[in-house]
């Protein structure tokens, strides 16, 4: 992978809510760049405009005015169908509460991006297959029979980054990972997205968890709907993934 | 999106919730089974009737005494007498038969035998040939049998055989009411017909039945007046010039105009079109109520649907941002309030199909189970679906990704 390759790159993204006098700003002129292979946390207060952002890098919403060009094309001003489009193709998600399908199994949670692939990029017949090296992936091979309510918290959390996973974006965009989890099942999810990161994944992380920002390599800091900060962790993403015992220490640091 | 992959989504999302996918077709259900047990009443009553009519022979004209002209208050010259039906055998072309029916419940005897309410049929000796009758052994009742009121009977086959057992009964005699008849004659089977069981009956001259069985105060005034003479017209003659012959007659015979209406002439046909135009007003009054009831059914399902999308709004969101379109979340939840209602449908088919046949059973109507009720049913329940699925399917291509996402 071209380690040069930009796939986010936004120049004065703004977006504001309500009409005339009521008119609040949530983004403020934003402009950032993201390399492919990048580990890249998005921190901030609430009400600073981080959900915005990551609406609208995810491509769940377009912005009031600036660009966005998200893999070379510019998605500021598409419709809901291609949004959606883009989203199937170019981006993987990972919630704070997991959103996996109910009384369904994790095979099939994992195979739903699939069924929305206008593209039909892969046939009917490799789903499975797919969805199974996916779970395999993430550690969940003995576990594809399962549905979410019989999984743990980290198990559930860990179906839904192999559902991310497997329509082969371009980036993950996770919001708050490791919310919902105990700090040992979050600090597997983030070893996994380390490790995720390591193979070359584009991933942006939007939590108001510093432990978690330890993880990434760069972390942009929101304050009323502009950049703040922007803190690089000097960590080069070329290191194998740090021991538990010196994770731990530099949590502690 | 591929369709398989929309009915598998749409199924297992019914399958989930089975009782409340199930309490939601149950207007569906009803309306569907309502329809089709209705259809099925109206349509056996329909045959029934239709039976009875055509039971009566082929190509019948019926005379009757005008309803309004009868009864003890009017003079004598009105009324139908038997000398009338005569008169119509006689003079007037293209008729091949004439029938005069008069029934009376009495009791028969032979030997120690004794059987109460037996239904005797005093008929003209045309009565034979327009029923159609075969007679098994012996003879049937001739016009001088009638002329010269001989006390003779016809028994039917299993009214002879409750009476004499393995006997020959012809020869042999019987007394009904006291008065006592020479059995001449025993019907083949030929079981019921339009609800007249002509093997558990006897026949009589009309005259002997006029005379010993059916006396009114009134029947002595002029001649044996009678209600109604069938006459049986040749297929190959005009029928309205037949009725119009037949009105001629009566007017010279009662000497009363021709318009003053005092005779009721009808053919086979204007009954059987009359009836069928009762039944058709009874039926669209039956398809309205079903249609209120489908709607009902309708209304229940898009009630469901909204409370469906409501608690889906995460997995809503989920799909979008996994790349669903509005199209396809739109098509996914039409899908399944079609499905249901489809659902609905053949389960209210079944019912419908096994209620009307056990209504038959079960009561002494008949049910005709018609084909295009059902499909009548099944369609405008499918309708229904579509129409009342809209509406939920529609708020929840609509729901914003972000929003949805964020529900709790």
């Amino acid at each position: 992978m071209d380690a040069a390759h930009t796939i986010i790159e936004t120049s004065d993204l703004t977006k504001t809510f309500g009409m005339g006098d009521a008119n609040v700003v949530a983004l403020d002129h934003v402009s950032l760049e993201v390399k492919s292979g990048e580990l890249v946390a998005i921190m901030g207060p609430s009400g600073s405009g981080k959900s915005t952002l990551m609406n609208i890098l995810g491509c769940l919403s377009t912005p009031s005015s600036g660009s966005y060009i998200l893999d070379g094309e510019n998605v500021s001003n598409l419709n809901k169908v291609q949004l959606a489009g883009i989203r199937n193709t170019k981006i993987g998600y990972i919630f704070q509460s997991y959103n996996l399908l109910a009384r369904t199994t994790a095979l099939r949670n994992v195979m739903l991006p699939l069924i929305y692939d206008r593209s039909h990029k892969h046939p009917r017949e490799t789903w499975e297959q797919l969805a199974r090296d996916m779970l395999e992936k993430v550690g969940l091979g003995d576990r594809m029979g399962h549905q979410p309510q019989e999984l743990s918290g980290g198990q559930q959390q860990r179906v839904a980054i192999a559902r991310a996973l497997i329509t082969d974006p371009v980036m993950i965009i996770a919001d708050e990972p490791t919310g919902n989890l105990d700090s040992r099942s979050g600090e597997e999810i983030m070893k996994l997205l380390n490790n995720l990161h390591l193979q070359g994944a584009t991933i942006v992380i939007v939590t108001h968890d510093p432990i978690v920002a330890q993880y990434t390599e760069r972390v942009i800091h929101l304050k009323d709907g502009h950049i703040d900060t922007v803190v690089h962790n000097g960590k080069n993403h070329h290191l194998p993934a740090l021991e538990p015992q010196a994770q731990a220490e530099s949590v502690a640091a | 999106m591929n369709i398989n992959e929309v009915l598998r989504i749409s199924w297992e999302a019914i399958g989930k919730k089975k009782v409340r996918s199930l309490l939601t077709m149950l207007g569906i259900i009803i309306g569907v089974a309502a329809v089709i047990v209705m259809i099925a009443i109206s349509a056996g009553t329909e045959a029934t009737i239709s039976d009875q009519i055509t039971s009566l022979g082929t190509n019948l004209i019926f005379v009757s005494t005008s309803f309004t002209r009868m009864g003890p208050g009017v003079s004598g010259g009105t009324q139908l007498v038997y000398d009338d039906a005569t008169a119509i055998a006689d003079s007037i072309s293209g008729v091949t038969g004439v029938v005069v029916e008069q029934d009376a419940s009495e009791t028969v005897k032979a030997g120690d035998v004794s059987l109460d309410s037996i239904s005797i049929t005093g008929a003209s000796p045309d009565f034979k040939t327009v029923r159609a009758i075969t007679v098994a052994s012996g003879r049937f009742f001739t016009y001088e049998d009638v002329t010269n009121k001989k006390k003779v009977i016809v028994l039917g086959s299993k009214l002879a055989e409750e009476l004499f057992g393995s006997a020959a009964p012809t020869g042999q005699s019987v007394l009904v009411n006291n008065t006592r008849l020479t059995v001449i004659g025993v019907l083949a089977a030929k079981g019921t017909v339009g609800e007249v069981d002509y093997d558990t009956r006897a026949y009589i001259p009309i005259s002997v039945m006029l005379q010993k069985f059916a006396i009114t105060p009134f029947s002595r005034i002029k001649g044996d007046t009678i209600r109604m003479v069938f006459v049986q017209v040749d297929p190959k003659s005009n029928m309205d010039n037949v009725i119009l012959q037949i009105k001629i007659l009566l007017a010279k015979r009662h000497n009363v105009t021709l318009a003053s209406d005092s005779f009721t002439i009808t053919t086979q046909q204007d009954i059987i079109k009359t009836q069928e135009s009762t039944t058709a007003a009874f039926r669209s009054l039956l398809a309205w109520v079903a249609g209120v009831s489908l709607i009902v059914g309708g209304i229940g399902i898009m009630n469901i649907m909204l409370v469906s999308v409501t608690e889906r709004t995460r997995e809503i969101g989920l799909r979008q941002s996994v790349g669903a379109t509005p199209n396809d979340i739109r098509g996914q939840f039409l899908t399944e309030a079609l499905l249901m209602s489809l659902v609905g449908g053949l389960i209210g088919a079944g019912v419908g199909v096994g209620g009307a046949w056990l209504f038959g059973l079960a009561s002494s109507m008949r049910t005709v189970i018609v084909l295009s009720s059902i499909l009548l049913a099944f369609g405008s329940a499918a309708a229904v679906g579509a129409f009342f699925g809209f509406y939920p399917a529609n708020q929840a291509a609509q729901l914003d990704p972000i929003d949805a996402l964020r529900h709790e």
